[in-house]
């Protein structure tokens, strides 16, 4: 089942995943691309679309794939079985909760999963939110960081896929997708500082892409 | 195809020529790379990959046969239109009528696949010009109404309707001043067109760059100047009459309206795409080919000589 799992995988991001990204959405560099080469390591990203994921992970060679694992909503992607499959075994989310009052430490899973070599891509402003707009970042990923100092943020800035694909609407309308990178950040010792230079980092990135009005 | 180099096709010739002088351009870049290690050639050196890599796009649909040519024209109109949506402004309910849009492309290259003219000449400036305002009544919002009314079906006009007369032309057939050299006068037109230009493109700034003075249009376009356009017109006039007769059912004298046609237009589709450029504050309208900036930006001139280049064809030869 693994391996029937593992190749559906590979299959749905060589033969859907890809040619969608690369020829119908299109991908706009704005710098040049500054990437993990190898696990472990955490790409961080602007949230607008489902699409931000299956981009996020078409910029990575396809022999990173069985590393990369986006975190994600336990209770929006594992609300039904047939999702929490899709999710879990071809799109290879890792679970989290987002629930406040849990016990365990939600981050414990991220933490592992890092000792193991992998790739995570994390959302920090926790949810798609509004189309086009950046909304506050979570404290989580300064918290992840500062347990695993040594691991490389990359972080991501994406334009244009809340207007391809937006929260709730179900037809993709093309729209190129604008990416600006950064030179991966590492945890200098303080929480506060950790999330502030990236917030300051994703509001230059922002700059870099002259984005159209979309009212 | 396969006998590229002993083939009678004059499609097949001008690609010969046209491969060598891309392998000329390569040793000279190499060799400027090799000569001046200081000066950064990155761009030129992007700019020319990228050529060897749209001619043989180019080259491959063309000699593949009608079919791949107009499904290759239809994907240029494609990528041209999503790249216009990206850099414009739009609004949020505009996504369905934009949609919509987009699938306008299907239906005008399939109208000059089976040889419509009636229907591939009226669709884009009369029914889309009708739909998309109706489409976007239906909205209901009519905050920057005009705004999106105007600005879609441009985009329309521009990156579709304008493509799509390169696809028309790959149906037309041989003629009876062209009968002994080729069964099809499509690709060689399509060529000619294509080629003059690219060409004329690069006469313009030659000229403009050795002896250019006055500027022509100094608010859009600071670096073109008088005697870059007459030069790029003139030399592409020339062009014509040398190649006309060679690609196309028309005669030399006529190749050589063609060439200033082609010259002219050229240069005022050139400016038009500067001047949206401008008013959006962009440098490229987008990154997708390296060293070129985005396909509007290596389509501009065509967006305006391909529609009058085939109407002037048309109305002469057939």
């Amino acid at each position: 089942m693994k391996l029937i799992n593992h190749t559906l995988r590979l299959l749905f991001f060589i033969v859907i995943v890809r040619p969608l990204v690369k020829i119908i959405i299109g991908l706009n560099y704005r710098n040049l691309p500054s990437l993990p080469k190898s696990g472990p390591g955490i790409i961080v990203a602007n949230h607008n679309s489902h699409l931000d994921t299956m981009v996020l992970i078409s910029l990575l060679p396809i022999r990173l794939l069985s590393q990369v694992q986006p975190v994600a909503a336990a209770d929006y992607f594992l609300s039904n079985p047939i999702k929490a499959w899709f999710a879990k075994s071809i799109i290879g989310i890792l679970p989290i909760s987002r629930e406040k009052s849990c016990q365990s430490d939600p981050l414990a899973d991220c933490r592992s999963a890092l000792n193991d070599g992998k790739i995570l891509i994390f959302f920090p402003e926790g949810s798609r939110g509004e189309p086009e707009k950046l909304t506050e970042f979570k404290f989580g990923i300064a918290k992840l960081a500062s347990q695993c100092p040594e691991v490389p943020v990359y972080p991501i800035y994406m334009h244009g896929l809340g207007k391809a694909l937006p929260k709730g609407k179900f037809v993709l309308v093309p729209f190129f997708c604008d990416i600006a990178f950064h030179p991966p950040l590492l945890f200098g010792g303080e929480r506060r500082d950790f999330q502030n230079a990236l917030v300051k980092t994703f509001e230059q990135l922002k700059d870099k892409v002259k984005a159209p009005s979309w009212d | 195809m396969f006998n590229l180099f002993f083939s009678d096709n004059p499609v097949v010739i001008v690609f010969v020529v046209i491969l060598g002088l891309l392998i000329v351009a390569t040793i000279i870049s190499y060799i400027l790379r090799k000569k001046n290690s200081e000066h950064d050639y990155t761009e030129l050196k992007q700019r020319i990959n990228s050529w060897w890599v749209m001619v043989a796009m180019f080259a491959f649909a063309l000699l593949s046969g009608v079919t791949a040519s107009i499904i290759f024209f239809g994907f240029i109109s494609f990528l041209a239109l999503k790249e216009y949506f990206s850099i414009i402004p739009t609004r949020k309910v505009d996504r369905r009528v934009l949609f919509w849009a987009y699938l306008s492309i299907p239906l005008q290259f399939y109208w000059a696949s089976i040889g419509w003219y009636g229907m591939f000449i009226i669709f884009i400036p009369v029914y889309m010009l009708l739909f998309i305002p109706f489409r976007l009544v239906l909205l209901g919002e009519t905050k920057h109404f005009l705004r999106a009314a105007g600005s879609i079906h441009w985009g329309l006009m521009i990156t579709v309707f304008s493509i799509s007369h390169l696809a028309f032309l790959t149906i037309l057939p041989a003629t009876e001043a062209n009968a002994n050299t080729t069964s099809f006068s499509g690709p060689g037109l399509i060529l000619f067109t294509v080629l003059l230009t690219q060409l004329n493109d690069v006469a313009q700034y030659l000229w403009g760059k050795s002896l250019g003075k006055r500027a022509i249009v100094p608010h859009i376009s600071p670096n073109k100047t008088w005697e870059g356009f007459l030069g790029g017109v003139f030399t592409t006039a020339l062009l014509g009459t040398l190649v006309a007769p060679f690609l196309t059912p028309l005669e030399a004298w006529y190749g050589f309206l063609a060439g200033a046609i082609i010259g002219i237009a050229g240069f005022i589709g050139d400016i038009t795409v500067s001047a949206l450029k401008r008013e959006l504050d962009i440098k490229d309208t987008s990154a997708m080919i390296p060293g070129h900036g985005g396909i509007l930006d290596r389509l501009d001139s065509l967006t305006f000589t391909a529609p009058l280049f085939f109407h002037f064809v048309r109305y002469t030869a057939f």
